[in-house]
């Protein structure tokens, strides 16, 4: 294992380091300047990532860090490979644009209603959102099990009061619902990581990869970790807290749940598949799981066709889109050969980016609507094109890459997948690939076409609508596009730094 | 049997108990407190861990106290988060159950 120390191993310190200091300062400033604080610490957090990116591009090799001089396993080791510094350049990008998003929702002082509930929303706002950037980017960098667990629970106590924020009684409901969830997950995920300590005395993730034999104690502790982290990505049958959750916080607050938070413990169920345990998985576990994913898809798919209301059916459509996560791990075993990182993992990480876009777009899309013309039946969508153009276009950029249509990002992630179906044998995940493109072609055109119809009167428009946070949907969704026209360097980041492959630890 | 057993046995019973609770009970504050069981069964497996692999004339492995303490304070919090939000959510609608869910049509 090497583990020499580079040079711009701070920057990993920043990244945790900087949306602290901007959430403590916005907390000191207080409302009216939370919002400046900030925008200008996720403006230097895209400015870390990308210098983090540009450090692991260069060398080839992960960033790490010991805290304080002191190396695992006494020490705590921050470890940044190609899959986190991906997904970290996402939330940075994500966050970035939910604050750019957010203002007009958020800004202090409020303009009507009542003046304590708006300014105490925008400043808890500001404050969530610091707190996700971080966290989630601890998620991505700590390389223990234990820290790994802290920053779980820190994405839930952020992602928790995000969906509350409106503070009626049915988003209080679906706050205490994913709570519980989300706590249940993370103890399951606690136990499993005492259990093996237990075993093998460390908690760090490279110790234990040279460490861990297959065996029922191994089976049985994966096995509690999964479900619980399962339970927290809401994964099909451990799904009924997300659509209520996502579809009740405000958009800017939607577009981060939905977009990053979920991926934050589908992050460590790769973690913990490909890193902790890497090339001991068995091939029955791994289709237990994809089965999983595949009852996500067609599932999310049959509901989110029978929604009423935009928001619940792109939430459903969350559901159906990280069903397609799940299946790189049955995909993960070759032809023949063990369990291993490879082009199923890259596929399944595309997806998890791809989708970060194009539903952070699609939340924030469907906020604008529903600002704009005061509700989001879909039934009464027809002629939206007409009053809210550029909307509806970042809407339907982002509703192909959801469905997977060439040249978008969801298009490169599920073809990948597809690819390594028919590559592997594994002919039946290919089935529910194309089943849930299908499905997913279904409900996004239920809003699209109906919203391009010529022969309609358009919905009035009761409010503006800033031009300006129209563009930010459409960078989002043109971001999603962006990742399967330029497609190579993700793709290859994603290989760089991975721990030495299944065949070290292979008897 | 000796005692980190019998204690390993205790710590499986009270997260089993937990569980039970978590799924049975339909008032948050019961399913809040059935987490708290599970915590605390959770915590004490470290702390059996810990006695087992104490070496060298150690009580216990000190690494296992450092993650038990920090453990509780994050279950200390989430149940925080969770008593507040149940506050609120008892203030709004005077009920302390997620069973009857309003339906999602008449909101806003």
């Amino acid at each position: 294992m090497i583990s020499s120390i580079s040079s711009d191993g701070t920057l990993l310190v920043f990244s945790l380091v900087l949306p602290v200091i901007g959430m403590l300062l916005a907390m000191l400033t207080g409302g009216r300047h939370a919002r400046t604080v900030v925008l200008l610490m996720l403006v230097a957090n895209v400015a870390v990532a990308s210098g983090i990116i540009t450090g692991i591009w260069e060398s080839g090799q992960a960033i790490t860090y010991h805290l304080g001089g002191w190396s695992p396993p006494l020490g705590i080791e921050l470890r940044a490979d190609g899959l986190s510094a991906a997904m970290m350049a996402v939330t940075a990008l994500v966050s970035l644009a939910a604050g750019l998003y957010a203002p007009a929702g958020f800004r202090f002082p409020p303009s009507k209603g009542s003046p304590a509930l708006e300014s105490r929303m925008s400043f808890v706002f500001w404050f969530l959102l610091s707190a996700t950037v971080a966290a989630m980017n601890l998620v991505f960098l700590a390389q223990d099990l234990f820290s790994l667990y802290v920053a779980l629970e820190l994405v839930a106590f952020a992602g928790v009061p995000m969906v509350a924020l409106s503070g009626s009684a049915n988003t209080l409901r679906a706050a205490l619902r994913y709570l519980i969830f989300a706590l249940i997950g993370s103890i399951f995920y606690l136990l499993g990581a005492v259990l093996l300590y237990g075993f093998y005395g460390t908690l760090d993730i490279s110790l234990l990869a040279g460490l861990v034999e297959p065996g029922p104690s191994l089976w049985l502790i994966l096995a509690f970790m999964t479900v619980g982290l399962a339970a927290k990505t809401a994964l099909f049958p451990l799904h009924i807290w997300l659509p209520p959750a996502h579809a009740g916080a405000p958009p800017a607050a939607s577009a981060l749940l939905s977009a990053l938070v979920v991926k934050a413990s589908f992050f460590l169920v790769v973690r913990l598949w490909f890193d902790v345990v890497p090339g001991l998985p068995s091939p029955s576990a791994s289709q237990v799981l994809g089965a999983m994913g595949a009852g996500a898809i067609m599932f999310g798919g049959v509901l989110a066709l029978l929604q009423a209301r935009l928001k619940l059916l792109i939430a459903y459509s969350t559901i159906a889109q990280l069903g397609y996560l799940f299946l790189a791990f049955p995909l993960a075993f070759g032809m023949g050969a063990g369990f291993e990182t490879g082009p199923a993992l890259t596929g399944g990480m595309f997806q998890a980016m791809a989708h970060a876009f194009a539903k952070a777009s699609m939340f924030m899309a469907a906020g604008l609507i529903a600002e704009a013309i005061g509700h989001d039946r879909i039934a009464d969508l027809g002629g939206l094109g007409r009053v809210l153009p550029v909307t509806c276009l970042a809407f339907g950029i982002a509703a192909l890459s959801l469905i997977g249509v060439p040249p978008t990002g969801g298009f490169v992630a599920k073809w990948i997948l597809l690819e390594v179906a028919a590559t592997s044998g594994q002919w039946w995940w290919a089935v529910f690939l194309i089943v849930g493109g299908f499905l997913a072609g279904g409900y996004m055109f239920r809003v699209i076409v109906p919203a391009l119809a010529r022969d309609v009167v358009p919905p009035t428009l009761i409010a503006p609508v800033s031009k300006f946070r129209e563009a930010v949907v459409l960078v989002l969704a043109l971001l999603a596009l962006a990742l399967g026209l330029f497609s190579d360097a993700p793709a290859e980041l994603l290989t760089l730094g991975r721990p030495p492959s299944a065949d070290v630890i292979q008897p | 049997m000796n005692i980190p057993t019998i204690f390993g046995i205790c710590a499986s019973m009270l997260i089993g108990l937990g569980l039970y609770g978590i799924i049975i009970q339909d008032q948050v504050l019961r399913k809040l407190l059935s987490f708290n069981l599970v915590g605390t069964g959770v915590f004490l497996l470290f702390g059996v861990i810990g006695r087992r692999g104490a070496e060298g004339g150690l009580g216990g492995d000190p690494v296992v106290f450092g993650l038990v303490i920090t453990g509780i304070v994050v279950a200390f919090s989430a149940t925080a988060l969770a008593v507040a939000l149940l506050i609120r959510l008892h203030e709004e609608t005077g009920d302390d159950t997620l069973l009857d869910e309003a339906p999602g049509e008449e909101e806003k």
